[in-house]
């Protein structure tokens, strides 16, 4: 243990830690910009500059170590004119049209100016030269407004091992972005938004979709239904200052019926339904492997997330027949509104404006993809993140605090808490071993809580095993099997499993891969900033959902169950082949 | 894989099978790939196989190496030293470290610019020449220095650039 005083007062903290985390446990904030708690530390911005007795210059405090009889001062006025000299010279080249700028009121740049108390902006600095990348679906980038603290960088390359993103040129030059600061485009992107979600600043966001949204209400022409992701029910509440964490699902459905939408479905139903359709798939391939003999790719992946299948494109071609044929919930539902429903309201999928809330921004993408036409329409017309929402619903003067709870609409607003779940790290599978166990042995899934333990949590790689006992005659060729399962989180723990996998040092029945840490609670298009104390908040309150629920079981679902009666037939046949699953392509590394 | 039928021309001047090129590139490769900071020296040595460095051969180098292409424009883009675009014959740099800098290795710069009509960064038309700048060569007593390929040039004047150029075009005569 190491000794120290910060501002006079003692301190005792292990070995190893920076002073900037001592100062936090001495309930000290020090002001940052480039820091990402658990993820980078570089001493980048400057900002966080404290004061060290006996030591010339002031010094980065996210970098310096403590040491034994340390003094630390990070409050007196050489520190916070440093500081405030560091925010304005970073200003100076800073395109700082805030009142028009996508961050403002959620800048870290903007707040820190305003913390340090800077009223004039002293230098006007030569500015780099501008541009802007609006290449593709999910991102757009604008250079002006980055302070090249590389958090983008560091997420991009260490946490996702995508690495799309790394400084370029040198000096004043210096921009963040792909090789030779080309358009996102032009390189290997998987869309997931991390950047997004990570930057301080205005320089790279969601394309914004949410001026389409209006101009679909205002149409009278069109019938505009929008689904909500599970993920945003556990944050949307923080764009309007409430805690992480709190569910507003009955607030969201209000505010969503308030500002015109015609329907308000629930992607937790097509979660259930991808839970139908990716668990007879399992079934139907381990049947394959075990009795017929077949040779049936395995382990089955997930298929749920659209990074994960462009990471999957780009790195793991090979393993495409590994991924789950089933489209993601989001585009289910899509290609379920702008049919069945469709039939259900006498309009044609052209008449219907399909527009989806989702934590995601790769979602964007997805909804573009070519493959998402099998309603003979865009299956998903329009994808907002759950901050655009939050945007959109301040832009129509809704109180949202003050909102009463309502439901969402039949038929495809029912959901189960296995659906919920869907929304975190663990949560796909466990709703899908919900499911299968009771299909195969007609029994509940022996967890309590049905909550399957080891795959809950935010480890990065998870496994479990399951001994299937008791079958039914059905499934009797499953009686002593024991199902391996494992659980991945942020596309680097993804590419160690899967490498594990691909060199058979591991072998799974079925993977869950989420892109984003945490799943998708901590999504790309999600509240910022998504911290892991956020994390562990928004899990909870999407497990208490869950827990919540009468039905926990996808199979439970009645809307579910009158879906494949009515219309789709049974889960893999012919309509959920046309509709409900898609193919997968080779795509080039950059 | 790169295409096999670009057509590359050597900074030496000898015009060489890009097929070629590239298996010279990857005995390079084989050699560096698993050393560690090996980058750079395989970058320096691939410029000089091919005079540049193109696209095609930077892909190459990343995915031999295993490194992100991101990764290796960014140190590409870093130093000075390496260019992406076609080069001429003979390379200029000019020092303009501080020494040089002081004792008017700009107005040798501006004086250049104006004799062969280029900018930094770019090639003459006949393609004798290439202008880039650079940061000290570590001959700071010799201020204002130049560098025209491995020729160091001490204490240059402006006016005084003719005729440093001129064995150049001189030896390009001579080898057509």
């Amino acid at each position: 243990m190491i000794n120290l005083t910060i501002d006079n007062t003692p301190l005792t903290v292990e070995e190893g830690t920076t002073v900037l985390e001592a100062c936090k446990q001495a309930g000290i904030k020090i002001p940052t910009l480039c820091y990402l708690e658990n993820i980078q530390a570089i001493g980048a911005c400057r900002v966080c500059l404290v004061e060290i007795e006996r030591v010339k210059d002031l010094v980065a405090s996210c970098v310096m170590p403590v040491a034994e009889g340390m003094k630390v001062t990070t409050n007196n006025r050489r520190v916070r004119e440093a500081r405030k000299v560091v925010v304005e010279l970073l200003l100076s080249e800073h395109e700082g049209d805030c009142q028009t700028c996508d961050r403002n009121e959620d800048c870290e740049l903007q707040s820190l100016a305003h913390d340090l108390g800077i009223k004039e902006l002293r230098y006007e600095g030569e500015k780099a030269q501008r541009f802007q990348d609006h290449s593709t679906a999910g991102l757009v980038r604008d250079s002006a407004k980055c302070i090249s603290c590389r958090r983008c960088v560091t997420v991009c390359t260490a946490i996702q091992t995508v690495s799309a993103l790394f400084p370029q040129s040198r000096g004043f030059k210096t921009t963040i972005g792909p090789a030779f600061a080309q358009n996102l485009d032009t390189v290997t992107c998987v869309q997931c938004g991390q950047c997004a979600a990570v930057c301080p600043v205005g320089a790279i966001s969601e394309r914004d979709q949410i001026d389409e949204v209006w101009a679909a209400l205002d149409d009278p022409s069109k019938t505009v239904v929008v689904q909500t992701a599970p993920a945003i029910r556990a944050a949307l509440g923080e764009c309007f200052g409430m805690e992480p964490g709190t569910l507003v699902t009955g607030k969201m459905t209000t505010a969503l019926r308030n500002m015109g939408f015609d329907a308000i479905f629930d992607t937790d139903f097509s979660a259930d339904l991808t839970i139908m359709e990716e668990g007879t798939e399992l079934l139907t391939r381990l049947k394959k492997a075990l009795v017929d003999k077949e040779d049936v790719a395995l382990p089955m992946f997930t298929s749920c997330c659209p990074s994960w299948i462009l990471f999957a494109e780009y790195f793991y071609p090979d393993m495409l027949s590994n991924l789950s044929t089933c489209k993601s919930p989001q585009q289910m539902m899509g290609a379920m509104v702008k049919t069945y429903y469709a039939k259900k309201i006498e309009k044609k999928p052209e008449e219907i404006v399909m527009v989806s809330i989702m934590p995601c921004t790769a979602k964007k993408h997805e909804a573009a993809r070519d493959e998402m036409n099998d309603s003979d329409a865009q299956d998903v017309d329009i994808v907002l993140t759950t901050r655009e929402l939050g945007k959109m619903v301040k832009q129509a003067g809704i109180d949202f605090s003050s909102l009463a709870d309502s439901e969402m609409d039949a038929p495809l607003g029912l959901s189960t808490g296995a659906a919920d779940i869907f929304a975190n790290t663990g949560g796909v599978m466990e709703a899908a071993l919900r499911t299968v166990y009771e299909i195969v042995t007609g029994r509940e899934l022996p967890f309590e809580n049905l909550h399957v333990s080891p795959v809950v949590g935010l480890e990065g790689i998870k496994d479990a095993e399951i001994t299937i006992e008791g079958t039914v005659p059905e499934w009797s060729f499953l009686e002593g099997v024991t199902v391996k399962v494992a659980v991945a989180h942020a596309l680097g723990n993804a590419r160690k499993l899967v490498d594990k996998i691909r060199a058979g040092e591991a072998e799974y029945h079925f993977v869950e891969v989420m892109t984003c840490p945490g799943g998708c609670i901590g999504g790309g298009g999600q509240p910022r900033i998504t911290t892991d104390e956020v994390r562990k908040k928004r899990i909870a309150a999407i497990y208490a959902e869950d827990e919540g629920k009468t039905l926990r079981k996808s199979h439970e679902n009645e809307g579910v169950a009158k879906l494949y009666e009515e219309f789709l037939g049974v889960p893999l046949g012919h309509k959920s082949h046309e509709l409900l699953h898609t193919k997968y392509y080779k795509k080039e590394l950059v | 894989m790169p295409d096999a039928n670009m057509s590359v021309t050597c900074s030496c001047g000898t015009n060489e099978n890009n097929e070629t090129l590239f298996d010279k590139l990857d005995e390079i490769l084989e050699e560096y790939k698993f050393k560690e900071g090996g980058l750079i020296p395989v970058l320096q040595i691939a410029q000089g196989l091919f005079g540049f460095l193109p696209e095609e051969a930077l892909h190459h180098i990343a995915t031999k190496m295993n490194k992100p292409y991101s990764e290796v424009a960014g140190v590409v883009g870093f130093y000075s030293y390496f260019s992406t675009q076609p080069r001429g014959n003979n390379v200029i740099r000019v020092c303009l470290g501080t020494a040089c800098y002081v004792r008017g290795g700009k107005q040798v710069l501006d004086s250049l610019k104006k004799e062969l009509h280029i900018d930094v960064g770019e090639t003459t038309e006949d393609k004798v020449f290439s202008l880039e700048v650079a940061r000290c060569f570590g001959a700071c007593g010799l201020a204002p220095a130049i560098m025209i390929n491995d020729d160091v040039h001490q204490r240059v004047k402006p006016t005084r650039i003719k005729q440093i150029l001129a064995p150049y075009y001189k030896t390009e005569m001579e080898e057509a």
